[in-house]
């Protein structure tokens, strides 16, 4: 699988995933900076990694949306591309128009670090198909403004289509409102488009997917990309 | 001519940080403070335009990068700065 890593200034997970995907999966792996716009036709698989780009000024990816890069990447997700956002690459993702909603500041008004369960909602999308269907991974989080929000008729809109790849929940995979630590609505923590090509998610399985620690739960959304290429 | 730009959140979406505000209002005896609403005021300035291209112009600014119509919205005055 040819993978393409997009850097953009603030950018700080961008190294935590080419390591999973070239050290720890063997991937051919490549960075993208953020002021070219090239032909990512060659490419299977896109990361807009987490960080902070552009110091998250006036809303988090509202200033790397119009980077000329965003301009390939949205022309590569158009064409069926496979998109993967986390945390400030999700953010990215929803200002510019490839997912739908918008993430707004933690209900707790807090920055959260932490390890938490997401339980996977479907496995039918590239990002997900070596998931179980309601397994639940164990995957860290660390935002400030991670509260996903959408109004209640697309939500269910969402679900509907089958969207929403996971959502925060317990160890046993039961969802309240104690295990959802931003305050999304619906408790969602990723979802995907209509065409199932771009996902964004604010948990960052790069995070937890190198075999050196003990919990490689993150690895099996790698793993899914890769099957299928 | 300057902008006078006022981005808020729509009505529904939870503004952790103006609900924060309201009950640290309560909590200091003013009572009568029944919500508040945080946003952000921008000033835009802006170079030869007429009032009619700038109103275009500055709605359209808002709209593409100021501020994200999903969860808010804007409002603005234009003020001649001659």
């Amino acid at each position: 699988m040819k993978c393409g890593i997009v850097v953009f200034p603030g950018s700080n997970c961008d190294h935590d995933c080419y390591h999973i995907l070239k050290e720890i999966l063997n991937q051919e792996t490549h960075w993208l900076w953020h002021k070219d716009e090239v032909d990512l036709s060659s490419f299977d698989l896109i990361v807009l990694p987490g960080g902070f780009s552009y110091g998250d000024y006036l809303r988090a990816g509202a200033i790397s949306r119009f980077s000329p890069v965003m301009n390939s990447v949205i022309r590569f997700a158009e064409n069926g591309g496979k998109v993967l956002g986390i945390c400030n690459g999700f953010q990215i993702l929803l200002e510019s128009g490839l997912l739908p909603g918008a993430l707004m500041q933690n209900h707790t008004r807090k920055f959260i670090c932490k390890n938490v369960y997401v339980r996977v909602e479907s496995s039918e999308t590239p990002f997900t198909q070596k998931c179980n269907d309601k397994s639940v991974l164990e995957i860290p989080i660390a935002h400030h403004q991670g509260s996903y929000y959408i109004d209640p008729h697309s939500l269910s809109d969402l679900e509907e289509k089958g969207q929403i790849l996971f959502r925060y929940c317990d160890a046993k995979g039961d969802i309240s409102e104690s295990s959802n630590p931003n305050g999304s609505v619906g408790s969602v923590a990723g979802l995907c488009n209509e065409q199932k090509n771009v996902m964004g998610m604010m948990p960052h399985p790069e995070r937890c997917a190198d075999p050196l620690w003990t919990n490689i739960d993150g690895q099996s959304i790698f793993q899914s990309l890769i099957s299928q290429s | 001519m300057l902008a006078k730009i006022h981005v808020t959140f729509k009505e529904g979406v939870l503004d952790p940080q103006g609900k924060t505000v309201h009950h640290a209002l309560n909590d200091l005896g003013y009572d009568e403070v029944l919500d508040v609403h945080i946003g952000k005021y921008l000033e835009v300035k802006l170079d030869s335009v007429s009032e009619e291209e700038a109103e275009i112009r500055v709605r359209e600014m808002c709209e593409r990068l100021l501020a994200n119509t999903v969860i808010e919205s804007f409002r603005f005055k234009l003020v001649s700065t001659e």
